[in-house]
């Protein structure tokens, strides 16, 4: 098993006919990815070579659906246009939405998250901005280099993209369940909280590795949920103890928080729900490594 | 970006928010014009991008134009917190009956938007929010729903506002909601808001946030940009389009790719300077997941242009690009800089094409360049040439 994402899943591309969309889901059906088509409203009816097979285009979600059995979309959206594509996947009801757009106004993401809440999470989000998903061996839904590692026992989630292929390096022999980078923005679908929730789910994992940094309170708010729910070990790590205190004006993000969202008070809140945290991302590959059982 | 207090009553006038009549002024001649211009007692306030500036005597009450020449005198060039003041708002002093605060917000946490109200509003806001919570109402606020008179009014009741003047505060609620979506907003604090003797409800205070995300679809928000506050090499990075913050008191220059791993970088390195003197970063650099020959040629030339650098560590993970394209952005980079580049480099590469990257470092045989295979080996060395600079 894994979470999420595995050999199962159909995928589609929103955005598969622009660069980025083309080079992405090359890379990805390189890696095993099961791409059955993309979206695009203006190309409808066309397809495209990828490696050798052709990739039917449909002019919307819920058509790429229903003739595909499509259950995860990927999202290569330029910013200005992203909230609609994320609201037509929602409104489709795909299973996974996996927004890798960067720069996307938070009005925006807060918006169409408010939407998919309203239609029942029927709708699991990950992103924006961020790397996507990989369930190596199975499938890999976004950017993350498929060659870093294979399958294997651990489970990532990070905030951070290239912090995930850090950690998938440097735990390149042991292997992964599945690695998430659920991005940095304010507001993001899937949290470290649901990942943990799945990993812990998860038969083939057996240690997660919790990566999170500065900013907001996610991480205290996951080591509340480790302490309380969690029963494999976790490690982690907090990027961003160096990093110059933000130019916040307002006292009004601190208040609703409840933390100031320093480096140093996530690492208090894990290591207070036992999770060990390590200070470089070796030192923390190296307390995961210890955690999980020999051959 | 943050605006300063002048900037955000200019979006608020904008909105149809009630603000007080003022100017902008960067020397006490022009704040005593001004004075004269608005013809009552006037407050003098430094406009700073920071909190807390009532307690740092940075706003002050003048009864008259050669009292707000002596008021402006005083706090211009003021260090509040670490900001200088380049400029006071000069406004018409106005009769205070009360002071609430007001806010709408970003939360994180749950993923939507808050309005906070209170009728206790002024400079003790956080300690009130501390010690007796229930005197700051928090609403939540559905995005997509937003705020309309019957939200505004349920804001009002529970942040406490008196009735009289209960109606007037809707209004101006809904305004500063109108604000806050309109302008792509993440902060819009008002405190205090104020009622005045006839029962008007204004605006005396603003603090703004917006979403640089946004700003595709506001043009306009360009003209709030403030040159003159930007750190030189910040402005320059800038110009580059790259990703650099200035980090005072640092002696190790870092270029890395990945907001998340440039951070990690300068923790390791501050983590890796405490047994070589106290080395510490200089600088936050991300060059982005492309790392090309031109990118990297641009950060090494802000790297190298701060006198406070000592030794640069390039710390690449070669993900969506290869290493072996890193190592010839590198060697071509130090080509281009020819003579410019004197500090010594220590670079780290992994991932994608790691032994090719290598291979091509090795080959150039740079005299300034050190590999180091990684990150925190390499992060020691840095701080070791530093040290010993």
């Amino acid at each position: 098993m894994s979470i999420f994402l595995d050999e199962n899943s159909k995928v589609i591309v929103q955005g598969l006919t622009g660069s980025e969309g083309m080079k992405h889901a090359t890379k990805m059906m390189a890696s095993g990815t099961n791409i059955v088509g993309g979206v695009n409203a203006r190309k409808a009816g066309t397809s495209v070579e990828i490696s050798g097979s052709t990739v039917p285009v449909y002019g919307g979600v819920e058509e790429a659906m229903k003739e595909t059995g499509a259950n995860v979309s990927v999202l290569f959206v330029p910013p200005k246009f992203a909230k609609d594509a994320a609201v037509e996947a929602i409104d489709a009801g795909i299973g996974l939405a996996v927004v890798i757009t960067e720069g996307i106004p938070v009005h925006d993401s807060a918006w169409f998250w408010a939407h998919a809440c309203a239609n029942g999470n029927r709708t699991r989000i990950i992103g924006p901005n961020c790397p996507g998903i990989i369930s190596p061996g199975k499938s890999n839904a976004g950017i993350i280099p498929a060659n870093i590692t294979g399958p294997g026992r651990m489970g990532l989630v990070s905030k951070s993209g290239t912090l995930t292929y850090q950690m998938m390096y440097e735990l390149r022999d042991i292997g992964f369940s599945t690695a998430i980078g659920i991005g940095g923005d304010p507001v993001i679908g899937t949290t470290h909280i649901d990942a943990l929730e799945a990993f812990e789910a998860d038969p083939e994992t057996e240690a997660i590795v919790m990566i999170g940094e500065i900013g907001g309170d996610a991480e205290e708010r996951a080591a509340d949920f480790v302490k309380a729910n969690v029963t494999k070990p976790v490690v982690g790590y907090v990027a961003g103890f160096t990093a110059p205190e933000g130019k916040t004006m307002g006292h009004a993000g601190a208040i609703v928080s409840g933390s100031a969202g320093t480096a140093q008070a996530k690492k208090e809140a894990l290591e207070a729900a036992g999770v060990k945290v390590g200070k470089t991302p070796t030192e923390t590959a190296d307390l995961a490594r210890s955690l999980v059982s020999r051959g | 970006m943050d605006l300063y207090e002048y900037q955000a009553k200019d979006v608020f006038a904008a909105h149809g928010v009630p603000v007080l009549p003022g100017r902008t002024v960067d020397t006490a001649a022009e704040a005593e014009r001004a004075a004269q211009e608005i013809g009552t007692a006037v407050v003098v306030k430094a406009q700073v991008k920071t909190g807390g500036r009532g307690k740092a005597g940075g706003v002050k009450l003048a009864k008259d134009p050669a009292e707000a020449k002596e008021k402006a005198e005083a706090i211009l060039g003021l260090d509040i917190k670490g900001h200088v003041v380049h400029r006071v708002l000069v406004t018409e002093a106005s009769d205070i009956a009360e002071e609430y605060y007001f806010s709408f917000l970003l939360d994180r946490s749950n993923r939507t938007f808050l309005a906070m109200c209170s009728a206790e509003g002024g400079m003790e806001i956080e300690e009130l929010a501390v010690e007796r919570p229930e005197a700051l109402a928090r609403v939540p606020i559905d995005p997509i729903a937003g705020v309309d008179r019957a939200k505004a009014d349920e804001i009002v009741k529970q942040g406490k506002l008196p009735a009289e003047i209960a109606d007037e505060a809707a209004q101006v609620i809904v305004k500063l909601w109108e604000t806050f979506v309109g302008e792509d907003a993440t902060l819009v604090e008002v405190n205090p808001l104020v009622r005045d003797p006839q029962d008007r409800v204004i605006a005396l205070d603003g603090k703004v946030t917006l979403d640089d995300n946004a700003d595709f679809r506001h043009a306009e928000h360009a003209q709030l940009v403030d040159e003159r506050t930007a750190n030189p090499l910040e402005a320059k990075a800038k110009e580059k389009g790259l990703n650099y913050v200035k980090l005072e008191g640092g002696q190790v220059g870092i270029i890395g790719n990945g907001a998340g791993l440039v951070m990690s970088t300068l923790d390791v390195v501050a983590y890796a300077g405490e047994a070589h003197g106290g080395m510490k970063p200089a600088n936050f650099l991300d060059i982005g997941g492309g790392a090309s020959a031109e990118v990297m040629a641009a950060g090494m030339d802000v790297i190298l242009g701060d006198d406070d650098v000592k030794s640069v560590f390039v710390n690449v993970f070669g993900g969506i690009t290869a290493c072996d394209a890193v190592a010839n952005g590198i060697v071509e980079a130090l080509g281009i800089l020819g003579d410019d580049a004197t500090k010594p480099l220590v670079v780290r590469l992994d991932g994608n094409n790691v032994d090719e990257g290598r291979r091509i470092l090795a080959e150039a045989n740079h005299p300034l360049v050190t590999v180091v295979d990684t990150m925190d080996d390499a992060a020691a060395k840095a701080a070791e040439l530093a040290a010993r600079a």
